[in-house]
């Protein structure tokens, strides 16, 4: 189980976060949804330290960091968190240096020092999974963005993270590009992978994701159940956001009552 | 046949000599000694606390600011007065050495600062150190931007180190000089010391276009995208 709790966040005097507390369920996926700014990305890259939070609690599995302003928490307590998470980043920052195979091995061989046989196999077989068995000798560069982001997400699954962080997964690619990364998400998302991902892109949020957190302003402004945040938001704030993302053209799961 | 020929044939043994046991060996061990100084003084720049950070501006000033010729002069004619007495050829060397570090460590601190920032995120994300971000992925691809502007200050050093002369190291230049002395014939031997410089120069900068082309083998940089 991942949690948050309280997660407090200052750019200088800009108060990004202010108080933040959820809990991504086990074997689902949860959206962060909200307006540029609201802070769910900031959010996001608390959890595997990107960012540090001045306060709060960040609890993954059996792995526990308090945070106050100041104090830096120990190296290794940081680093036994970020192994269990993996992240797929906006504009994929694939290691342009290295093949797609070797990207997705990376980790498996630098960190973990796994044997570069069984690294290979394992790093073969989540292409596979992907979609992305044939370019795996192919750098880079040579892909398209959709095909970019396809490694990435092997690569961040290559440690078998407990939880699958997603920063705009989709939104640097174009909507014919952006669909083979959604059904590769859907895919895991029914193989029961623990997903948390910030998206603006609602057939991202309203297909595969069983629970939405909407954001805004750095405060949680309503959670629960897809169906219930997109189809019966309570909140007006939630009801202007998401009647904005409808007006750009998104199927959203009850929207028609 | 020309009379300035038979001339040239008779003094390129000595010369090649002096190029091969001195010119090049400075060069070389100097310049890989320099990169171990400018690389260490970059990181210290980077990411140490501001004192380290200092005392490295302090030393890239002093070497920028000063004429090579001068630090030569000051380590092998000025130090014997604290007591400190060295051979040309070290003298010569720790001189390099300090200049190469000054000039490479601006080269490397830039160019690691190029690589962009999300690689160090995904580095860390993927749960490396910071030592095996920079091994691993920042370091290899620096090292292809910085080909060219090293390679320019490799090519420098090999017609700076002409200046070991005046420190009494026998190398290239100094051989030169020394068959001048005997033979009166300035015109044809530094023309002779000029082409073998000539020569050393183009073989290094055609090991460099050969360097840079295997390093960008993957392509550009990625950016954000379709």
């Amino acid at each position: 189980m991942i949690a948050l709790e309280n997660i407090e966040k200052h750019f200088g005097t800009l108060h990004v976060l202010k108080g933040v507390s959820l809990v991504v369920p086990e074997s689902g996926v949860t959206a962060l949804i909200g307006p540029s700014g609201s802070g769910k990305s900031t959010l996001l890259r608390c959890v595997n330290l990107l960012e540090l939070p001045q306060a709060g609690r960040v609890r993954i599995d059996d792995a526990t960091l308090d945070f106050s302003a100041g104090a830096r928490p120990n190296r290794q307590a940081m680093q036994a968190l970020r192994r269990k998470t993996g992240m797929v980043f906006q504009n994929f920052q694939l290691f342009p240096h290295l093949s797609a195979l070797e990207n997705v091995i990376e980790g498996l061989v630098t960190v973990l020092r796994w044997p570069g046989e069984r690294a290979r196999a394992r790093g073969l077989e989540l292409l596979e999974k992907v979609g992305m068995a044939a370019k795996a000798d192919d750098w880079p560069a040579n892909l398209s963005g959709g095909q970019q982001q396809r490694v990435a997400i092997a690569r961040a699954l290559a440690p078998a993270p407990l939880v699958l962080l997603c920063d705009e997964p989709t939104s640097a690619l174009d909507p014919e590009l952006a669909g083979e990364v959604v059904d590769v998400l859907a895919q895991l998302a029914r193989e029961g992978t623990t997903m948390l991902m910030a998206t603006h892109d609602l057939r991202l949020a309203s297909s595969i994701a069983g629970n939405v957190v909407f954001l805004d302003h750095g405060e949680v402004v309503e959670a629960g159940p897809s169906r219930e945040v997109f189809g019966a938001p309570v909140r007006e704030r939630t009801k202007r956001f998401v009647s904005s993302l409808r007006q750009d053209g998104g199927d959203v799961p009850g929207a028609d009552g | 046949m020309p009379h300035w020929l038979p001339l040239m044939l008779e003094s390129l043994p000595s010369l090649l000599w002096a190029c091969v046991v001195f010119t090049v060996p400075l060069t070389v061990l100097s310049f890989g000694l320099g990169l171990g100084v400018g690389f260490t003084a970059a990181l210290t720049r980077l990411f140490a606390p501001w004192p380290f950070a200092a005392l490295v501006r302090f030393y890239v000033w002093i070497i920028r600011g000063t004429p090579l010729l001068v630090q030569l002069f000051l380590i092998f004619y000025g130090l014997p007065s604290v007591g400190i007495v060295l051979d040309a050829f070290p003298a010569a060397l720790i001189g390099f050495t300090l200049n190469v570090g000054a000039y490479t460590s601006e080269i490397i601190r830039a160019v690691l600062g190029s690589v962009p920032k999300g690689q160090w995120e995904a580095a860390y994300s993927i749960g490396m150190s910071w030592a095996q971000a920079i091994r691993r992925i920042i370091l290899p691809q620096a090292s292809r931007v910085a080909v060219p502007p090293l390679s320019n200050t490799f090519i420098s050093l090999v017609k700076d180190t002409s200046l070991a002369a005046a420190i009494t190291v026998p190398e290239l230049f100094r051989a030169g000089q020394r068959i001048v002395a005997t033979s009166y014939e300035p015109l044809i031997i530094y023309v002779e010391v000029a082409l073998i410089y000539l020569v050393v120069s183009t073989v290094l900068s055609s090991l460099q276009a050969r360097l840079e082309t295997w390093l960008s083998r993957y392509g550009g940089y990625i950016e954000a995208g379709t």
